[in-house]
């Protein structure tokens, strides 16, 4: 579905990913692990087109994204949900929404604001509220309702857990898995373990902008060694 | 005034406040979406005006040509601002904002240039809209009833502006774009339409502006960088990027224009004051006393400052030991050129030396020291104004010389002062109004700065008169100047300049205080543009307002990016080439602001990070 070869990626002078490689197939939710400033966003912003790569492959359903723009990236069903969200604080939910809005796509759900707001009954209760007026896990769900409108059949989700109050958590992860129960790809990127566990099928562990290590989240879970090396803090 | 004369004074300004609101909306959804600071709008306006003079001519002068006249000239410019952004602008939107400043005010002298070779240099009067030629009495006067329409057509624009931004697909997204149009693109919108879209509807705006106008205005060649400046002053004030702050803007500085003419002269105090000569500046005034209350406008928002596209400059390095010594040949050979050239090329030389001196102190400030100056001829003509005062009322020209670089830096303690507080495309406006104060000051101060003839007899004293004589005084004190400058930049005080161009938070913390460091450097730039304007004067024997105008400002900006921004030498380089380009091309062809504009836009889209950039990569192999 999704598949990443050798990717060397740079900020003006500073490389900051290495023959960087994966791979999620149709359905399976993949998740990127690793510390502050491994490298997590930088590999998602790249798949996506928003940081130009200096050599290497990204495709999608064989399709080469490498040379294309973010909109066409996106067009072709890939989604993308920013760390920093970014929403449109000057636009309403609904706004927001039609942004992200995209024709109909073969393969892949079909979302409509009513369909979403089903998924996040809060955003249905605030249609009118402007997005600068929301809260931090207000517009978390709205990032990924807006991103959902373009009807992906794979999303990228740059740590999505982050810097939400515990029960919200609980809300995300649900979510993320009713996401695959569509049967929408996921590739996420996540410092929370805990979390990974309960949305993952799989875990690719990066760390200097190298994946150091693969394996299926049961894998992981019985390797010490590598969460010691890679992931604690 | 009586209450009749109040009221129909209002009205007046509420008229001319539709005309100023379209283009200025027009202006401020192109800055909103694309963050180009498009000077070529006045421009587009300009065309809009002309072709609407002839549509209507050509149509006849009957309802159905009038209004199709002026609905077909407003498409048409739409079409053009579409068909400029698809050819020029979109190759430009990576390049600094400067770069895009440039491109677009040669199109300015590209556009300007096919006017004049379209219509001719006359000024053309529009008709009368028919239906509209009658006047209705409005308390017990006289009141066009043209303008009564025009005042129904600001709210009108304003209204179906708001519907289309809030209740279309495409507004949302405009809106979308305007706040994160990278993230939008992420979202699958794309991006190069919209801002197409958005370009010709802007340009669309601007030229029904200029096209509603002909009955009242006549289409001129000037109507171009007045409007400009105009517009500019009114998104400022009303918000950049905001469409009913730049409504609001309009209708305020229109009628504060409007009674300035209605109220006239005034005795007080036994002083004669004259208020319709304020209204030149009054907006400038309006512009400043609102940018310093409220920095980011009336109805704007802090963060549009703040979203501006931050570009990292290159760090600044030493000269290298080749580029020393080429500077030395170069200045053994301008010390023997009187030996071995005509008069002309002496005359031609000293010019160059002039406008090095002068970009590379508004080089100073505009690199090293961040600050985006739009107005630096302010402080030439302070210089060249003050010189030729000195000389006329108080000292020798000896004294006269040093006299107007000290007016200058006066200037410049006093306008810096409110322009430090600002940044970004804030600060270039508010340095825009300076100048233009200054400018207008010397244009109508009949009495002491000879207006718009200007000051004549201001000749140099009898050792300095020969043309070699002079020559030298030229090469002596602009490379001394040009030299200091370049010194204070490697001096404790260039790198504080520095790094609070780079991180004003961090240059604080380290205990920089950044405002009176760029103060500073603002007073110091004034001082050598003043030198370069008091040498400029004497080498002239006479100077008129034009030294204080708009286009000498421009110029600088010309010289100055097309050296190149990164490197210490490019503003003399850039300097060198503008004025041989300006004096040759001059002398050759009758459309020399358009061949001056093409061969800006040519270097601009070959080298974007200036001549003197391009070399230094090609000879220097340094990375791109
Ligand atoms: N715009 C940028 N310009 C220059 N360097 C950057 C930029 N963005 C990130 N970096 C650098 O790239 C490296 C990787 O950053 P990235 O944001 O990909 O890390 P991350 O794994 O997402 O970290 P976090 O968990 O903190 O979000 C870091 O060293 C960071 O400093
Ligand atoms: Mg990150």
């Amino acid at each position: 579905m999704l598949s990443v070869r050798r990717l060397n990626a740079a900020y003006g002078r500073a490389q900051i990913l290495f023959d960087l490689g994966l791979e999620a197939s149709k359905g399976e939710v993949v998740v990127l692990l690793g510390r502050n400033g491994a490298g997590k966003s930088t590999t998602l912003k790249t798949i996506m087109g928003l940081v130009r790569p200096l050599s290497g492959e990204v495709a999608m359903e064989g399709r080469m994204l490498t040379s294309m723009k973010p909109y066409q990236i996106a067009r072709l069903g890939l989604g993308y949900v920013p760390e920093e969200r970014r929403i449109f604080t000057d636009l309403n939910v609904m706004e927001n929404l039609e942004v992200g809005r995209q024709p109909r796509r073969e393969g892949a759900p079909h979302w409509t604001p009513e369909r979403l707001f089903e998924l996040f009954p809060n955003l249905g209760r605030m249609q009118d509220r402007l997005g600068g007026r929301m809260s931090g896990g207000e517009q978390q769900m709205l990032t990924i309702a807006r991103t959902l409108m373009g009807n992906p059949a794979a999303i990228l989700l740059d740590e999505p857990s982050e810097g939400l109050a515990p029960v919200i958590v609980e809300q995300m992860a649900a979510t993320i898995r009713s996401l695959k129960r569509e049967g929408l790809t996921v590739l996420l990127s996540e410092q929370n373990l805990h979390f990974a566990h309960v949305v993952a099928d799989r875990a690719y562990i990066i760390e200097k902008g190298q994946i150091r290590y693969t394996g299926t989240m049961a894998e992981l879970e019985s390797n010490a060694a590598v969460r010691e090396q890679y992931l604690s803090v | 005034m009586s209450s009749s004369a109040i009221a129909i004074q209002f009205l007046n300004g509420l008229a001319s406040a539709s005309s100023l609101f379209l283009v200025a909306a027009g202006l401020s959804l192109i800055f909103g979406v694309t963050r180009i600071v498009n000077f070529a709008h006045g421009s587009l306006y300009m065309l809009g005006a002309y072709m609407a003079y002839s549509l209507v001519e050509y149509f006849g002068r009957t309802p159905l040509g009038f209004w199709g006249g002026v609905m077909i000239a407003g498409l048409a410019a739409g079409l053009i601002g579409a068909v400029l952004e698809i050819v020029l602008l979109r190759r430009l939107y990576q390049a600094p904002e400067l770069l895009q400043l440039l491109a677009t005010f040669a199109l300015v002298l590209v556009i300007k240039d096919f006017a004049l070779w379209v219509w001719g240099p006359e000024d053309l009067l529009g008709p009368r809209a028919p239906g509209f030629d009658q006047a209705v009495a409005i308390a017990g006067r006289a009141f066009p009833e043209f303008d009564l329409l025009l005042i129904a057509i600001g709210p009108v624009v304003l209204g179906l502006l708001w519907l289309l931004l809030t209740r279309t697909r495409w507004g949302t997204l405009v809106r979308a774009a305007t706040e994160d149009r990278e993230m939008a693109g992420a979202l699958g919108v794309n991006q190069a339409w919209l801002f197409t879209g958005v370009f010709a509807l802007g340009s669309l705006l601007a030229g029904i502006g200029g096209a509603i106008n002909i009955p009242r205005e006549p289409a001129t060649l000037g109507m171009d960088l007045s409007i400009i400046s105009d517009v500019f002053v009114v998104v400022v004030v009303g918000g950049m990027g905001s469409i009913p702050g730049a409504f609001l803007a309009a209708l305020l500085i229109s009628v504060i224009k409007a009674f300035c003419i209605g109220i006239g002269e005034v005795h007080a105090f036994g002083i004669d004051f004259s208020f319709s000569k304020l209204t030149l500046v009054v907006e400038f005034i309006v512009m400043a006393i609102v940018l310093v209350i409220r920095p980011w406008g009336l109805l704007g928002r802090p963060s549009a400052v703040a979203r501006g596209p931050g570009t990292v400059e290159d760090p600044l390095r030493a000269p290298p030991r080749p580029l020393l010594a080429f500077g030395a040949a170069m200045l053994a050979i301008l010390v023997l050129m009187p030996l071995l050239s005509d008069a002309y090329t002496l005359v031609l030389l000293g010019d160059i030396l002039v406008f090095a001196l002068f970009s590379v102190s508004l080089h100073f400030i505009i690199g090293p020291a961040g600050m985006h100056s739009f107005g630096h001829a302010a402080y030439f003509g302070l210089g060249a104004y003050g010189a030729a005062l000195a000389l006329k009322h108080l000292m020798p020209m000896e004294a006269a010389l040093f006299a107007g670089p000290l007016a200058a830096a006066l200037g410049a303690l006093l306008f810096g002062w409110f322009c430090v507080r600002l940044s970004g495309v804030y600060l270039a406006m508010l340095t825009l109004a300076f100048a233009q104060i200054t400018w207008s000051i010397v244009f109508q101060w009949d009495t002491f700065t000879g207006g718009s003839n200007g000051l004549v007899d201001v000749w140099p004293a009898a050792w300095l008169g020969s043309k070699t004589a002079y020559y030298y005084l030229t090469l002596a004190l602009a490379t001394a100047g040009i030299l200091l400058l370049w010194r204070m930049l490697y001096a404790p005080f260039g790198y504080a300049l520095r790094a609070g161009r780079d991180s004003p938070l961090r240059a604080d913390a380290i205990g920089i205080d950044v405002r009176r460091t760029q103060w500073a450097g603002f007073v110091l730039a004034g001082l050598f543009a003043g030198l370069a304007g008091a040498v400029y004067a004497f080498s002239k024997g006479s100077i008129s307002p034009e030294v204080v105008a708009i286009p000498r400002s421009v110029d600088g900006l010309v010289m100055v990016l097309l050296g190149g921004i990164q490197t210490l030498t490019g503003p003399v380089a850039g300097a060198a080439v503008f004025t041989w380009l300006q004096d040759t091309i001059a002398r050759n062809t009758d459309f020399w602001r358009a061949t001056l504009g093409m061969i800006i836009l040519v270097l601009v889209l070959a080298f974007p990070r200036g001549v003197t950039g391009m070399l230094r990569r090609r000879f220097m192999r340094e990375p791109a």
